[in-house]
């Protein structure tokens, strides 16, 4: 079945792969810099395969958040995939264990690229197109958290305006929807209004709120982003 | 950071047991039902809520002050570029060298 749907994911995953490469090698490093062991930040990377997630976390410890903020920010954050599971649901085969194994597999390029537009998915196209996506955020945290360690402080190099940058790369997809600016210009003002008084990682889980805009806004979509 | 490497254990931990159980939960059990519309409209503004918060605290706050920095410059520099559909991974570089060299610089 479909060995060629999934030659043709595996061809399509290649160029977000290659993002996810450089991206995931900064995790590695900033990880690494804000006091991870080198092993941590790769068995996150590989255990945990969620950027977004990944990032919130770190730009919250760093921050000198707890550990209850930086999986609240997390959480939040990884809310979408909630919304991507349910629409795939219908699409999988066999039990419920088997169908959540395969929804692991969900990755925001890869569930967008395999997404059939009649609210049915590609499930051996979107399996191919994360195995790539897979295999270079493991192999660039290992890159960046081993390199972390040689290269001293990566402030120096520029490294820590690598997540800012890709969370405007993804946040500028979403902001195709005119809902999901005002969104994040409430997100903006309640965590800076926030920042002078609230513990470090109070101000970003509290933008959370920002999403109840959405309120009786019916269904927004996810939109394709680039991030594994 | 301030968190102990236990804590990192426990935040690593956390993290597997959140965002495994978030992809599985609507494959195993809710396949084939919908949610309440309303949740759909929260859930699809949740990320650039966060997003534009992360963001913006990255940008301009250091602690409990806020304020622009030579990041500031860099992250600038990339919204242009993205905005001007360049390539992320150009986009990533060009923010790196322009944040390095001003740093060196200043």
């Amino acid at each position: 079945m479909g060995s060629e749907e999934f030659r043709l994911g595996l061809r399509l995953g290649l160029p977000y792969a290659t993002v996810g490469f450089v991206l995931s090698g900064s995790f590695g490093v900033l990880a690494v810099q804000a006091g991870f062991t080198p092993l941590q930040a790769i068995l996150t990377s590989a255990l945990v395969f969620a950027g977004s997630a990944q990032f919130a976390a770190l730009a919250i410890v760093t921050g000198g958040g707890g550990v209850g903020a930086a999986l609240g920010a997390a959480t939040l954050m990884h809310s979408r995939f909630l919304a991507m599971g349910i629409a795939l649901a219908p699409s999988l085969p066999g039990g419920p264990l088997r169908r959540a194994a395969e929804g692991q597999a969900v990755v925001d390029a890869s569930w967008a690229l395999a997404n059939r537009g009649d609210g049915t998915f590609n499930r051996v196209l979107m399996i191919g197109t994360t195995i790539p996506q897979y295999a270079s955020w493991f192999a660039g945290t290992v890159v960046g958290a081993l390199a972390g360690d040689l290269i001293g402080d990566p402030a120096k190099y520029g490294l820590d305006v690598l997540f800012p940058t890709f969370f405007i790369a993804i946040l500028l997809a979403e902001l195709r929807r005119p809902r999901a600016r005002l969104a994040a210009i409430a997100g903006a003002g309640i965590s800076l209004a926030l920042v002078p008084f609230a513990p470090a990682g109070i101000p970003v889980l509290a933008a959370g709120a920002a999403a109840l805009l959405g309120l009786g806004g019916g269904h927004g979509g996810t939109e394709e982003t680039e991030e594994p | 950071m301030r968190l102990s490497e236990g804590e990192v254990w426990l935040l690593i931990g956390g993290l597997v047991v959140m965002t495994a159980g978030m992809k599985a939960i609507g494959p195993a059990l809710i396949g084939g039902r919908e949610l309440p519309a309303w949740t759909a409209g929260v859930i699809a503004l949740m990320a650039p809520a966060l997003l534009a918060a992360l963001v913006a605290t990255a940008v301009f706050a250091e602690g409990t002050d806020l304020g622009v920095g030579v990041d500031t410059v860099g992250v600038a520099v990339a919204t242009v570029l993205l905005v001007l559909r360049a390539p992320l991974v150009l986009v990533c570089a060009a923010a790196m060298v322009v944040t390095a060299a001003l740093r060196a610089l200043t």
